[in-house]
């Protein structure tokens, strides 16, 4: 007993700096978003591998979006500036129109990240049980979630704000036109989302609230995809197919409404690039941020306690053995107990995770919007060459390669690294390591492949293609579907973040993007194998030229040698690499 | 059961585990102890073929661990420290999955499973999903997950760590009744009364490095400390001065 404190030990006075025991503490709002900041420079600064390469192709990448939207938009706006009368109506219209799509992607957005920033973050709980002001704690989190949801939109309002500035010639006080009206458009969105959240909190548990919100966030994508492929925006490229001018007025009137902020802004922007500033946009884009912000807050003070205590509830998430399962289970029998288990493992986590399987609703709609847009191609009637119906389809497994890239970026490429918290358990069973990668593969690249040619086998029907050209285009895509899983696979075991938690980050890491350009590379590598040959066959049929077997061969026999093997060498890879993690 | 020699980890220039040589019999429950950073958790993650030793070798049930990784993994049993499992998966399902891991799977291990949850008081989880599971109930399912697929060898880095006093109780009757049937199992903790009251023998690792192993007896000789608790023992082997600082900085 001799080792522990008296109990009657003198109380230690406080420390220089500590606050005096009468006052209460009283961190500041920029202490509370510090470890953010401190973060987020740690990260800026941390030396990891390929960061150069990374930076660089991010920085290039980043440029040539700008300068592409820029460019895009000046030249549309200087043949706007030019057209009498309606000209700075249809730019007006246009800056209103985008600004709208803009309102409506941060409000949902906000709504999404509050959740995260204001009830699921892990620093909550050190923050909750702290001694820090409500309001610091909400200001603080509204900036975090302003940060979060708005940085993309901000990104791409550089170009498009710039673009307008100088074809309208703002003058040197337009940037802070834009400034000025930028940021309550921001924070109106911020403080409505975090209600709409906090409110939703407060009905459903937090983590139930975050599946209800995944799958309404992309319901809400892919109606907007809809809306937009349904109001056929290629008619506004062609005035003259209107029957008089008020109707193109009228078209482009479009959905924006007196009573938005994006209207406001456009306002502010447009009234004072046409030289005659209003003051009433201002007055109602900050008088409507300040008020959203008092009843926001007011709404915080009086429901987030509440919130918050009910969002550490998880909800009820039971899942019976049922029929569905026990029927898994005797359809993969012949696969043997490990195989079985391993891929009915893969199969229930991702269909329990709404944040994972709802993403397929978004993917449906893309497919959707892909092949109507095949079907509404001009291939039709005088002046279409034999030539051009037949190269449209071989180009389309240029597309549909990307499409199946893509989504196997999304769902094939973060496999290995979503295994990382619970790698332990598998390293330390004798699975051999090839069984994990392989039932991984197939459990991925079977239904990629089943889409790959519903997609292929449907647009070519709608093209009505010759019967040479549908096997081409199958034989290619289905080769092709097999090497994007071998590289999605591969690259994800060789570049695995084992970190996230957040699996649609993954995609985006450097290894995601290697992934994406060596998958592209192998698609325009295999068409241009096969180019020669059907260039040939189509030559033959339409001219009467002699064909070419032997081409033919050796370009198709290329083009599968070229895919098995993009296939294999990327898993044994990442077999080596499997094997040799220390985790 | 276990046999470790000359067993070495580096990290670059650190090393992590320094030349551990250590036989444990069939039927012992060995007791590894030492501070945060001594060297534990990365000679179990050896043991359990995780990691790969940077020289020397390890050896389950006589099979060499890097040399025939399947066959000596397919003996052994681990529970890791921190409980991260598939969240998104039931109780039952990972019991199930573990099982399939091992290529076992039927009528006995759906009963084994079962009996499992019962003996740690999650059978009303059972069709719940891990998400919602609490971290002591989490730890206890991991448990569970050991035992299932009946390994003759357990390799448990701090067990009790979330454990409620009742399954803390059940662990330890389990562990005793499962080394009496001739099984084996290496276990590290900090919990001294743990070690104390249930390891056949126990070894003090500091460094990297052995310090001390055997019975009690053995190491109150090593500390020439008379009559001493473990707890005593651990702090003279380890040189630990933390109680005396401890006074020194409340003193401050």
């Amino acid at each position: 007993m001799s080792s522990t404190p008296s109990v009657a030990a003198p109380v230690p006075a406080p420390a220089a700096g500590r606050p005096p025991s009468s006052g209460l503490p009283d961190p500041s709002m920029l202490h509370l978003l510090s470890p953010k900041w401190i973060t987020a420079r740690a990260r800026a600064a941390a030396e990891e591998r390929g960061r150069t390469l990374r930076f660089t192709f991010l920085s290039v990448f980043g440029v040539a979006f700008w300068a592409f939207i820029f460019v895009m938009l000046y030249r549309l706006l200087s043949y706007f500036r030019n057209v009498q009368e309606i000209g700075p109506l249809i730019a007006g219209k246009l800056l209103g129109l985008i600004l709208a799509g803009f309102f409506s992607i941060l409000l949902l957005s906000n709504i999404i990240t509050a959740l995260s920033s204001f009830f699921l973050a892990r620093d909550l709980d050190l923050l909750a049980s702290a001694p820090v002001d409500w309001f610091k704690l909400y200001c603080a989190k509204l900036i975090e979630t302003l940060l979060h949801s708005s940085w993309m939109v901000v990104l791409l309002a550089v170009p498009m704000f710039a673009a307008y500035g100088i074809v309208f010639s703002g003058g040197p006080l337009y940037p802070l036109i834009v400034l000025a009206t930028f940021l309550p458009f921001l924070l109106i969105p911020t403080v409505i989302g975090s209600a709409v959240t906090l409110l939703l909190v407060t009905v459903f548990p937090a983590r139930r609230a975050r599946d209800i919100l995944s799958v309404i966030a992309v319901l809400a994508a892919g109606a907007l995809v809809i809306i937009f492929r349904l109001a056929r925006p290629e008619r506004l490229a062609r005035p003259d197919g209107f029957r008089s001018l008020v109707d193109f007025i009228t078209i482009l009137r479009g959905p924006t409404s007196p009573m938005l902020p994006s209207d406001w802004m456009q306002h502010a922007v447009m009234t004072w690039l046409a030289g005659r500033p209003q003051i009433l946009p201002y007055y109602l884009l900050w008088s409507t941020a300040a008020a959203v912000l008092v009843l926001g807050a007011a709404l915080h003070r009086w429901l987030y306690a509440f919130g918050f205590s009910k969002a550490q509830e998880s909800g009820q998430s039971f899942a019976h053995d049922g029929p569905l399962s026990r029927l898994g289970r005797s359809l993969l029998k012949p696969l043997g107990v490990v195989r079985r288990e391993l891929v009915l493992k893969e199969l229930r986590v991702f269909f329990r995770d709404s944040t994972q399987w709802s993403q397929l609703i978004l993917l449906a709609v893309l497919v959707l919007v892909y092949v109507v847009n095949i079907k509404y191609l001009p291939l039709r009637g005088d002046g279409v060459s034999f030539f051009l119906v037949n190269v449209v389809p071989f180009l389309n497994l240029v597309l549909a390669g990307f499409v199946l890239a893509s989504i196997a970026a999304r769902f094939i490429f973060p496999g290995v690294s979503l295994e990382g918290r619970t790698l332990w358990l598998l390293r330390s069973s004798p699975l051999p390591m090839r069984e994990l990668l392989w039932s991984k593969f197939w459990v991925g690249t079977l239904p990629l492949l089943l889409l790959a040619l519903a997609i292929v086998g449907t647009t070519d029907y709608l093209l009505q293609v010759t019967q040479f050209m549908m096997a081409v285009s199958i034989f290619s895509i289905a080769l092709m579907t097999l090497a994007i899983g071998g590289l999605a696979l591969g690259f994800g075991t060789v570049f695995p973040q084992f970190e996230t938690e957040n699996a649609a980050q993954i995609p985006t890491s450097f290894g995601g993007l290697i992934f994406m350009m060596t998958s592209i590379a192998l698609i325009g590598a295999v068409v241009m194998l096969e180019a020669k040959p059907v260039y040939a066959y189509l030559s033959a049929r339409a001219y009467g030229t002699p064909a070419e077997p032997f081409a033919m061969i050796v370009g198709f026999g290329l083009a599968a040698v070229l895919c098995i093997t993009t296939t294999v060498v990327p898993i044994r890879l990442a077999l080596r690499r499997l094997e040799q993690l220390e985790r | 059961m276990i046999r470790l020699t000359d067993l070495t980890k580096r990290y670059g220039s650190f090393t992590a585990v320094n030349g551990i040589t250590l036989d444990v019999p069939r039927g012992e429950l060995f007791g590894f102890l030492g501070p945060n950073g001594a060297g534990k958790t990365t000679t179990l993650r050896m043991i359990a073929g995780i990691l790969r030793p940077t020289s020397g070798s390890v050896e389950v049930g006589g099979i060499d661990v890097v040399a025939n990784p399947m066959a000596a993994k397919s003996k052994l049993g681990y529970i890791p420290d921190r409980p991260f499992i598939y969240e998104k998966l039931t109780g039952a399902e990972f019991l199930r999955f573990v099982a399939g891991l091992y290529d076992q799977q039927g009528p006995d291990i759906e009963r084994r499973a079962r009996e499992l949850l019962a003996l740690f008081d999650l059978e009303e989880w059972r069709d719940e999903m891990v998400e919602s599971y609490s971290h002591g109930m989490r730890q206890k399912l991991i448990i569970s997950s050991a035992f299932v697929h009946r390994p003759e060898v357990i390799v448990v880095d701090e067990p009790m760590v979330g454990l409620d006093p009742k399954a803390a109780r059940i662990l330890k009757d389990l562990f005793r009744e499962y080394t009496r049937r001739g099984h084996t199992i290496m276990m590290s903790t900090h919990t001294l009364e743990v070690a104390e009251t249930m390891c056949d023998r126990i070894a003090i690792i500091q460094g990297g490095v052995i310090r001390a192993a055997g019975t009690m007896a053995d190491l109150r000789a090593s500390a020439e400390s008379g009559t001493m608790g473990l707890e005593e023992i651990f702090l003279k082997l380890t040189g630990e001065n933390a109680a005396r600082e401890l006074i020194d900085v409340l003193d401050a």
